[in-house]
């Protein structure tokens, strides 16, 4: 009996060592960050290095703000962010509506040439793009970031997917009652798709607001930069004033942070339904 | 419905169909044809001729951006950089993401606190993330080298130093996508009915083997998920490059889309950046069609 607790015992630590030693390893980043925004520059640079400021240094927060527009960043990636993925959610449902139930003539066709479009990279396509836009004018504008990026296949993809799990049963007596083949989407339809469809906006969001290559090329003035943007110029414009550029990254990233810990399960639910129906 | 009467209300739905379907489609159709189909069609195009885009003119060269990029040392270094740090990613991180979700999807204490802990990275930009590890990596004052120091161990010049550069993003890369792939795996190993496990158990099957013969084949599909699109995505790295190393030093991280970017973006050869996305293209097409064929194999075993 002892011998068996020992062993149990002993299984937990050799699970649990590991386990909490790579946990401390995800979260140090994170830490040192914060610790190092908190500091002045002596301090930043001492040997060994301490963990807990000894004089907390609240300045760089306000020297982050002020020496860049940080919130017009946010607000930026959050305009484009936002708008593109009513976009994509937009377009993807009437997309995988027509697919998963109407006639449509090559729909099938049609179907498979989109999705098959998905294989083609991003970098493909980025400088005939980038030439278009140059006529077009929509060079450094926020059409010229959202306008590209309004279908993507995977959205068209997944919804499709769920559409065609849902018994058409349920429409018929709609149908009878003489409902039209778009309200039978809306009445019908979409209030039986919010799981799938608040995943893919979660899943579309994340990936617009983090997508840094396409700004990187199309934006030119500082006024319009995304968040992701403005700090990669601002690691530039700062060099070595660490402790202000990681205030400046603090403010980038704790408030999606909070957000991901407050919302951890739907957030989780999004990710894998997403992930996995490919 | 026989037939006879069904062919009148069969095309009244026709007709309904096609229109609905027309005006649900035309947005998608729209922007598929103008940004999709159409840059496709020019970049093919463009990859057949100079072009600096500032001048109008744009001859025709045949195969000659081809040609040039394959002769060019700095292609093939940039080709061999984006194999090493890609075989380094895929293949570091998937066997771990999988042994985490192996412990992690079992009742646990601390449970909660090991899964936000390990996903937390993945929801962080990978920008910021970037601006945060090139201070870890800093070579005199960052925290790496400030534990080597008191270690008494060798300090790399990580970012700085040639042959440290690479495997640097490489770890910076591992670490913030482990947790994205573990869920993904929980989400897998949780989808495995229990009647299987329940059945090996009364078999006397040992962990090993119930992983051997159930979970290793039932859970290829995720396998298989996983390694196609972090094979793609890691062959598109960009932003870490950009903003940890611009590439350096001595182009140790000019990985393949840093190199086309730069010729595109820098060097204003249109043409010939155009050729490098077309051969990036081929590669990430032959890649997933053999990783595709693998991996269904592994599903009808």
């Amino acid at each position: 009996m002892t011998v068996k607790k020992l062993t149990s015992w002993l299984a937990g630590l050799l699970l649990h060592l590991p386990l909490l030693g790579g946990a401390i390893f995800m979260l140090l980043p994170f830490l040192w960050m914060v610790s190092s925004s908190l500091k002045d520059n002596a301090q930043v640079f001492q040997f060994p290095p301490q963990w807990i400021p000894q004089t907390w240094v609240w300045e760089n927060y306000k020297a982050a703000w002020e020496s860049v527009p940080l919130g017009q960043y946010y607000w930026n990636s959050l305009v484009v962010a936002g708008l593109t993925t009513l976009g994509q959610l937009a377009t993807a449902t009437l997309a995988a509506y027509v697919f998963a139930r109407l006639w449509f003539p090559g729909k099938d066709v049609i179907f498979l040439l989109i999705l098959a479009t998905m294989m083609i990279p991003e970098q493909v396509k980025m400088i005939p793009t980038f030439i278009m836009l140059k006529t077009f004018n929509w060079i450094d504008t926020y059409q010229g970031l959202i306008v590209p990026a309004l279908v993507h296949p995977f959205g068209i993809f997944m919804l499709r997917q769920f559409f065609l799990g849902i018994p058409k049963e349920l429409e018929d007596a709609a149908r009878m009652d003489g409902c039209s083949r778009l309200g039978i989407l809306f009445r019908i339809i979409l209030p039986l798709s919010r799981a799938p469809i608040s995943a893919l906006a979660v899943f579309v969001f994340l990936f617009q607001w983090n997508s840094f290559l396409w700004p990187l090329i199309v934006l030119n003035t500082q006024e319009k930069y995304t968040l992701q943007i403005g700090l990669a110029m601002l690691r530039d414009e700062l060099g070595t004033n660490w402790p202000v550029l990681m205030a400046a990254t603090s403010l980038a990233t704790i408030p999606l942070i909070v957000l991901f810990l407050a919302a951890q399960k739907q957030f989780i639910k999004g990710i894998t339904l997403t992930g996995l129906k490919y | 419905m026989s037939p006879k009467t069904a062919f009148g209300f069969k095309s009244a739905i026709r007709r309904e169909d096609f229109w609905t379907g027309l005006l649900c489609l035309s947005p998608t159709l729209i922007i598929v044809a103008v940004f999709t189909l159409f840059p496709v069609l020019f970049s093919f195009y463009l990859s057949f001729h100079r072009w600096s885009i500032l001048k109008p003119e744009k001859p025709f060269v045949g195969l000659d951006n081809y040609t040039r990029m394959l002769s060019a040392a700095e292609f093939w270094q940039a080709l061999q950089n984006t194999v090493v740090y890609t075989v380094g990613v895929v293949g570091i991180e998937t066997p771990l993401a999988l042994l985490l979700a192996l412990a992690l999807s079992r009742k646990l204490r601390g449970l909660t606190f090991y899964r936000t802990a390990y996903f937390m990275p993945a929801v962080t930009s990978t920008i910021a993330i970037a601006v945060v590890w090139t201070w870890l990596y800093n070579p005199q004052y960052g925290l790496f080298n400030d534990f080597l120091r008191l270690l008494g161990l060798p300090e790399p010049g990580w970012l700085v130093d040639p042959v440290w550069a690479l495997p640097a993003i490489i770890i910076m890369s591992i670490w913030k996508n482990v947790g994205y792939h573990m869920v993904i795996f929980v989400a897998g190993l949780q989808a495995i009915p229990d009647v299987y496990y329940e059945a090996a158990s009364i078999d006397g099957a040992n962990a090993w083997r119930r992983f051997w013969h159930i979970t290793w084949p039932l859970l290829m599909p995720t396998t298989g998920f996983v390694l196609i699109t972090n094979v793609i995505f890691s062959f598109q790295v960009f932003g870490p490059v950009y903003v940890m190393t611009r590439g350096g030093p001595m182009r140790s991280t000019t990985v393949i889309v840093y190199y086309l970017y730069q010729r595109a973006f820098e060097f204003r050869e249109m043409g010939y950046a155009s050729a490098v996305a077309w051969v990036l293209f081929l590669i990430i097409l032959i890649l997933t069609v053999i990783q595709f064929r693998y991996t269904r194999k592994g599903v009808e075993l």
